[in-house]
């Protein structure tokens, strides 16, 4: 058991930045997901803390202790891969008991603790099986089990659901967080997909271009982004941007987002915006804050009518497209209230879960 | 038109064209079928002819009138009874097989090793590395012996088949390690990963992973590496001058032909002794080097 640090760690390959002098804290237990787009340095700080890369500089710190300089081997950490990464030779138990045969574990001791993990992994009836003769999501669990009988400080992750198919990653990805839940470990896992990390993480680091954008538990993510580049990563459809530009509205402010459209700004944060009236900002907005009108207690000053492009009908909910102002802006509304393509739908915008950014600096005011 | 006749239409359609598709792949069999039946023909000749020699008594084959190309006399052993107790041919069969079990061994351990840190242990140069020692393999024995009889003469193996053990490997270790380096590249980077997060040491990886998953890259680099050994003639014509240190090759030829006088029953019979080691190993082995050689040549 163990926390892990990451005090200014900074890696280059050749004169490429791939992570800038990044700090972060994990503390013992913690399921930490490190996400972000392709290229963006979560693998590699992943690999650095495996020690599969060396640091360009800083300190990674296991348990306390710098490890900057131990091979992998020696920092008591297990690792998952996006490929399984099984020894196609080996058996599933062989696979499992590889690193506990070379760490010179009596036989006993191998067979109790790769037993116990297949139970875990429910792969018992397939340990004398070959990775060949798994399906992916088997071999995914063999992986699994293969980190889990070191009984390691620290798990690695590196997206290990990327391979299966959508099914399978959902099951598999439940799977995993009960794993966490039953073998109390600290976890690091990295992934691209943003419900992977939003589903699985006690506490969420979004990275982008080698940097952390935001380190945040996924409700305050999802809730409080910081910075544009979070609120647009996370959610699904993302959130919509707008131009927009804030007016003074007698005592309150209103968003001006086109001609047509004004919305007002909800009374408690008027303080909070008044020094950003006549300034061009952007207007963040999510899908499922735009809807058809609902709540008969609602403010009619948010409604507004367009004209539909196109209609996304998804069963549970359907998604509205339409323009504002040269920009395709996404609403989740009631199947049943949906117009057609070309058709005038009243919409009504949740103004308080709106978020105003600076275009400039990109920062959530 | 009715649902029958529009069924009706669509199944002829298909027929028809499922007629067009097995009469192209008709023709297609035949013309493989035909090519390969005469490649088969071409390439077995020789072996035929060398068995049905081997099977015939001096007489016969001597015999300007006899068809060559069936025992009429009966098949007679005398030609393998001699060989075997009135020349030098066991001697050469057993000097031939230490030289290859040495070469077979040398090339493993020293390919092995180079293709493992060539192609899997970044470091620099490596590349360059590797393809120089595929251009090596590319300057022709014919060209070698010269300066290799100068090395061989130097280490005091002139006329020793120690000296061919010696230089064997400067033909195969090239091309084996190519081959290997080929396969252990096409493993993916995540399984020595995986090892040294285990606890591997480069040593375990190597023989605990990548030897057992390279099997078939590695088998196929020993069929190689053993073929050169067990057919080389060159050398061992420029290198070994008495007949206690002869090897099959040129001590068959040597022994048996004499001036202008070829014992032709003795030479095929030698011929098939010689060609049946590796018959019998390119049987049991062969699946594993083709495998061994297309996963170098697609992957690599």
């Amino acid at each position: 058991m163990a926390e892990v640090s990451l005090r200014n760690v900074v890696k280059r390959f050749d004169n490429v930045e791939a992570v800038r002098s990044i700090n972060l804290d994990i503390p013992d237990n913690e399921f930490v997901v490190l996400v972000g787009p392709s290229g963006c340095g979560k693998s590699t700080t992943l690999r650095m803390i495996a020690g599969l890369e060396e640091l360009t500089s800083g300190d990674i710190y296991i348990g306390g202790e710098v490890v900057n300089d131990r091979p992998p081997k020696d920092r008591d950490i297990a690792m998952v891969f996006q490929n399984y990464a099984l020894y196609p030779h080996m058996t599933a138990y062989e696979n499992m008991s590889f690193g506990l045969k070379l760490r010179k574990f009596s036989k006993d001791e191998i067979r109790r603790r790769v037993d116990n993990a297949a139970r875990i992994l429910d792969i018992t009836e397939l340990l004398e099986r070959k990775p060949k003769a798994l399906s992916g999501g088997q071999r995914q669990r063999v992986a699994m089990g293969r980190a889990i009988v070191r009984n390691p400080k620290v798990f690695l992750f590196d997206e290990p659901l990327s391979n299966l198919d959508a099914k399978l990653r959902v099951q598999m990805r439940t799977e995993i967080k009960r794993v966490h839940q039953m073998v109390k470990t600290t976890t690091v896992y990295v992934t691209h997909d943003q419900v992977e990390a939003m589903t699985l993480a006690d506490r969420v680091v979004v990275m982008n271009g080698g940097a952390i954008e935001q380190i945040a538990s996924p409700q305050d993510l999802y809730h409080r982004p910081k910075t544009r580049f979070v609120a647009g990563f996370i959610g699904s459809p993302a959130m919509n941007f707008m131009r927009c530009r804030l007016e003074q509205n007698g005592a309150g402010l209103r968003v001006r987002v086109s001609d047509k459209i004004s919305l007002p700004v909800p009374a408690a944060r008027t303080a909070r915006y008044q020094s950003l009236i006549g300034k061009e900002l952007t207007l963040g907005l999510r899908p499922e804050h735009i809807t058809e009108p609902r709540r008969s207690d609602r403010d009619q000053n948010c409604e507004f009518s367009v004209t539909l492009d196109v209609v996304e009908p998804m069963g549970m909910e359907t998604m509205v497209f339409f323009g504002v102002d040269g920009q395709e802006i996404c609403g989740r509304v009631d199947p049943g209230s949906a117009a057609g393509p070309g058709e005038i739908m009243r919409l009504y915008a949740n103004m308080e879960h709106v978020h105003l950014i600076d275009p400039q600096t990109h920062q959530v005011l | 038109m009715s649902t029958a006749a529009v069924a009706a239409r669509s199944a002829g359609l298909g027929l028809g064209l499922k007629g067009s598709l097995s009469r192209n792949r008709r023709w297609a069999m035949i013309a493989s079928y035909f090519f390969l039946v005469l490649f088969a023909i071409f390439f077995l000749i020789p072996p035929y002819y060398m068995i049905v020699t081997a099977f015939k008594s001096d007489a016969e084959v001597a015999h300007m009138a006899t068809n060559p190309w069936i025992i009429a006399d009966g098949v007679t052993l005398d030609q393998f009874k001699i060989l075997l107790t009135q020349t030098d041919f066991l001697r050469f069969f057993r000097n031939t097989a230490i030289v290859t079990l040495c070469v077979v061994a040398i090339t493993m351990v020293v390919s092995v090793l180079a293709a493992f840190s060539l192609g899997r242990m970044r470091f620099w140069g490596s590349s360059i590395l590797a393809t120089g020692i595929f251009l090596t393999y590319l300057v022709p024995d014919t060209l070698l012996f010269i300066p290799l009889f100068q090395i061989v003469k130097a280490f005091g193996l002139l006329n020793s088949y120690w000296g061919m053990v010696l230089v064997y490997p400067t033909l195969t270790v090239p091309f084996c390690t190519w081959i290997m380096i080929g396969y252990f590249q096409s493993i993916p980077k995540e399984l020595d990963e995986a090892a040294l997060i285990d606890g591997a040491g480069h040593m375990q990886m190597l023989t605990k992973i990548f030897i057992p998953v390279a099997l078939p890259g590695i088998i196929a680099a020993m069929i190689f590496a053993f073929t050169v050994s067990w057919a080389a003639f060159v050398y061992p014509m420029a290198f070994l001058y008495s007949a206690d240190q002869q090897v099959l090759t040129v001590g068959t030829v040597t022994s048996l032909i004499r001036g202008d006088v070829y014992k032709w029953g003795m030479l095929m019979a030698g011929a098939l002794l010689a060609a049946a080691p590796p018959l019998v190993i390119y049987a049991f082995l062969m699946d594993y080097y083709i495998a061994g050689l297309t996963a170098g040549a697609t992957k690599g």
